[in-house]
């Protein structure tokens, strides 16, 4: 523990603290721990997915591809770019420029706006191809399509090569499994989402307003962390249910 | 209850100033960020819980003193077992130690202030009266029949208010996440010069492998009941088997929690037994670095175990095996712990003050738990055992013995600090004594019907009416501890009033909180900076046993 600082000018020191060091060390430490809880939160989720699709490959295989990886694609996109930006902000937080940091934080809140845009299009597609897991599914039962869809890798370049293509058989009941764990795994992503675009604008308001509460890098370094989570359950998602292998 | 509190203080001739009496609105309570405060308002919450939890047990056992039952259908059996469990374990031994004493203690063990977060703490309380509410409203709503266990496929397709009662149970779990993150800062960031993480008491040591647990284990458990509710409100499955799903999953995603849960009930209990062994037995604590360490081991292996709950959950034998040795070795970090506060009460001089009593019986009770626990982890005796009484007596012995005997240790021992005042020894130690006898004639002759093939969470036994012997008296038993837990309740209330002031130190304790910090204490904690010079618990046998006498003599007014 440091010796107190002067009570000089600066970001406010809590009745608690000894010192601004202390104040900011345990505000990062607390942010970790929670992260830690985040992990083992979303990690019982992939594992849940893990285990279900070692198990039902093939179903797993051919649910997915009613998913469409360039809407995927654009959200990781759109995500990996605010990711960007919460950086900069923190970078800019620590230098003192208040309004490079504004713009950075206006960023990241409009790539988070955008990616539920993106999202809600994807879930009004699923809708309409009655691929909600509950008692409207209906996968597999509409005719003439039975997973027509030609792709390079998985056709093209097989034939190419001159690799035995497998046969798959696709059971509903497990493609019903699939989209129960998408729509879990994305919707409860979704909603970190939008709990990340409370707290980014929560922080704006408060950097706008010159509050004594902001006086310091260290909330939007906080919030910066959050956000980085957020966007790294995504990098996972992205591959693991738009780009499953054969 | 609060507005009882607050009272005392300003009667007292030469007022001095403390976290009670600094302010006495309702508010001030309500808004406080004071940890000594919230952890008043959690006594006060968790003693509410655990009262109405009581009322449930009391039910069980009257209806199983007849073999054909007296009082309950068999749905508001369900549900009763249910309440009793749910209430109990969330809603008591999960926060009880930590919430209570701990947010009071770790603060001023460790020399700081308050928390690291202040607010984050009053957010926790919150949200567990918030969880607390929502299951109180499921009851309320008709109740819950899928026990505290929320096993799949039966709490999918139950038709009564399981939804609303896991999100309280959500809630509540997040509640406590919230307290973990907030002592794991705390303990990191804010101890005093000179407190190194050597010279921490084995209290913060517990306290912090318990936050590390709660940390890794309840975001998952609080998933998968998140799973149940979205099975039972949309329809999605991701445990139906009709769906492809298992329900096996759930069990084992469950128990990957509840098994460490165990252990965010019983190491807060580890921790709150070295204080008071090595308190009233003069003596440095025996092996220090092994307690310490012992704590983390458990924490650790203590995820490894979980299907130690499944063997005959269609889990392979090879499976079974490993977690059965597993199991078998987190007795050994069990072990050294006791084996370390025996060593230390030897050639100590031991007082058998109240919370020494409680922490006696701790020992006993655990020691019973825990030996019966291994008949369990071996695959073979589980096989006849599981599912019967013998496992509803395993874990009372370490819950009811281990947690809240060590519970009540704690309050009794550290309640002078709390509140500025004695109790009545005499009443507290027959308290201790009561409670001991009650839960032994309560629990003991569970092992041996459980052990004859009773099932748990059945009502009815007319195909055997010779049990019901042992039924009786097990009911019996329960209304002594009833009446034990009811002692505490009248003369802690009434020393609130009446109780004689005590000084700083009433035990001629060593520590922090006892040696730097009045009783109560004030909300600064401690009325100057805190440089530690000293090594924890050093005591010196010979010295401290005279001075101790004489302060023991002043407390009890003139006996001994
Ligand atoms: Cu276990």
């Amino acid at each position: 523990m440091a010796h107190a600082h002067p009570a000089h000018e600066g970001p406010e020191v809590y009745f608690q603290y000894e010192s601004l060091d202390q104040q900011q060390e345990s505000y990062t430490l607390g942010m970790w721990a929670f992260l830690v809880t985040e992990v083992m939160f979303f990690g019982a989720l992939f594992l849940i997915y893990t285990l279900y699709r070692m198990k039902f490959h093939e179903d797993f295989f051919l649910a997915h591809e009613q998913l469409n990886w360039k809407m995927g694609g654009l959200n990781t996109v759109i995500l990996l770019t605010s990711s960007m930006t919460v950086a900069l902000a923190v970078h800019f937080a620590q230098k003192g420029k208040k309004a490079a940091q504004l713009t950075c934080l206006g960023v990241t809140l409009l790539c988070a706006f955008g990616f539920l845009v993106v999202k809600t299009w994807e879930y009004g597609a699923k809708g309409d191809h009655h691929l909600y897991p509950n008692w409207t599914f209906s996968y597999g039962h509409e005719e003439g399509k039975e997973h027509k869809v030609k792709s390079f890798w998985d056709d093209t370049l097989p034939q190419a090569l001159h690799i035995e293509k497998k046969e798959m058989h696709g059971n509903p009941e497990r493609a019903k499994l699939f989209f129960s764990i998408y729509f879990t795994l994305t919707g409860l992503h979704g909603l970190h989402v939008v709990i990340g675009i409370i707290a980014i604008t929560s922080l704006m308001i408060l950097i706008w307003r010159n509050s004594s509460l902001i006086t310091d890098y260290v909330p939007t370094e906080l919030v910066g962390l959050y956000w980085h989570f957020v966007d790294l359950v995504w990098i996972f998602l992205y591959p693991l249910l738009y780009l499953i292998p054969r | 209850m609060s507005a009882t509190l607050i009272e005392q203080g300003t009667q007292e001739p030469g007022f001095k100033r403390n976290y009670l009496n600094t302010d006495h609105t309702i508010k001030s309570w309500l808004l406080t960020v004071d940890h000594k405060r919230i952890g008043v308002l959690y006594l006060i919450a968790v003693t509410f819980f655990f009262f109405l939890g009581s009322i449930a047990a009391a039910m069980i056992r009257y209806e199983l003193t007849s073999p054909h039952g007296i009082l309950l259908s068999s749905e508001v059996y369900n549900k009763t077992f249910s309440a009793h469990g749910i209430l109990m374990v969330f809603q008591f031994l999960v926060v009880a130690i930590p919430a209570v004493l701990g947010n009071f203690l770790l603060p001023i063990m460790i020399g700081a202030r308050d928390m690291a977060f202040p607010r984050l703490n009053l957010l926790s309380w919150y949200m567990f009266m918030v969880g607390g509410s929502l299951i109180l409203l499921s009851f309320a709503m008709g109740g819950v029949d899928a026990g505290w266990t929320f096993y799949v496929p039966l709490s999918t397709i139950s038709q009564t208010q399981i939804s609303i009662c896991l999100v309280g149970i959500f809630i509540t779990g997040f509640s406590s996440i919230f307290t973990a993150v907030n002592f794991i800062a705390t303990i990191h960031k804010m101890r005093a010069p000179g407190m190194t993480w050597f010279r921490l008491p084995l209290y913060v040591w517990s306290h912090y492998s318990t936050a590390l647990v709660i940390l890794l284990g309840t975001p998952v458990v609080a998933i998968t009941l998140f799973l149940v509710v979205v099975e039972r409100t949309f329809g999605f499955g991701v445990f139906s088997a009709e769906l492809g799903g298992d329900p096996v999953l759930f069990q084992h995603l469950f128990w990957f929690y509840s098994h460490p849960a165990v252990y965010i009930m019983i190491l807060p209990a580890f921790g709150v037994i070295s204080e008071i062994i090595t308190c009233f037995s003069r003596r440095p604590i025996f092996g220090y670095k092994f307690i310490a360490f012992s704590s983390l081991a458990i924490a650790f292996l203590g995820f490894l175990v979980w299907g130690h709950h499944m063997f005959i959950s269609s889990q392979s034998v090879f499976q079974g095996v490993i977690f059965s040795l597993i199991s078998f070795i987190l007795a050994v970090p069990s072990a050294i712990k006791v084996f370390n506060w025996t060593a230390t009460m030897y050639k100590g001089s031991v007082h058998f003050s109240t919370p020494m009593l409680y922490a006696l019986g701790f020992l006993g009770l655990f020691i019973i738990g825990g030996l019966t626990g291994l008949f369990l982890a071996s695959l073979d005796t589980d096989v006849h055992l599981t599912g019967t009484y013998f496992i509803v007596a395993h874990f009372h012995y370490v819950m009811v013995g281990g947690t809240i005997l060590a519970y009540l240790g704690g309050i009794h021992f550290w309640w002078p600090k709390m509140f500025g005042r004695t109790y009545s020894e005499t009443w507290g130690r027959l308290s201790a004594i009561v409670i001991f006898a009650g839960f032994n004639i309560t629990f003991f002759p569970q092992f041996m019907v459980g052990y004859l093939g009773m099932p748990r969470r059945y009502h009815y036994y007319y195909t055997e009416p010779s049990w019901q012997f042992y039924h009786i008296l097990s009911t019996a038993g329960s209304t002594v501890l009833g009446v034990g837990f009811l002692m505490p309740a009248i003369y802690l209330t009434y020393s609130l009033f009446k109780g004689k002031p005590c000084g700083p130190n009433p035990w001629g304790a060593k520590g922090l909180e006892w040696e730097h910090c009045d009783s109560p204490p004030i909300t600064e904690n401690f009325a100057e900076p805190i440089l530690v010079m000293d090594n924890v618990y050093n005591y010196d046998p010979a010295a401290d046993s005279a001075k101790y006498e004489n302060e023991e003599v002043d407390m009890l007014g003139g006996r001994s």
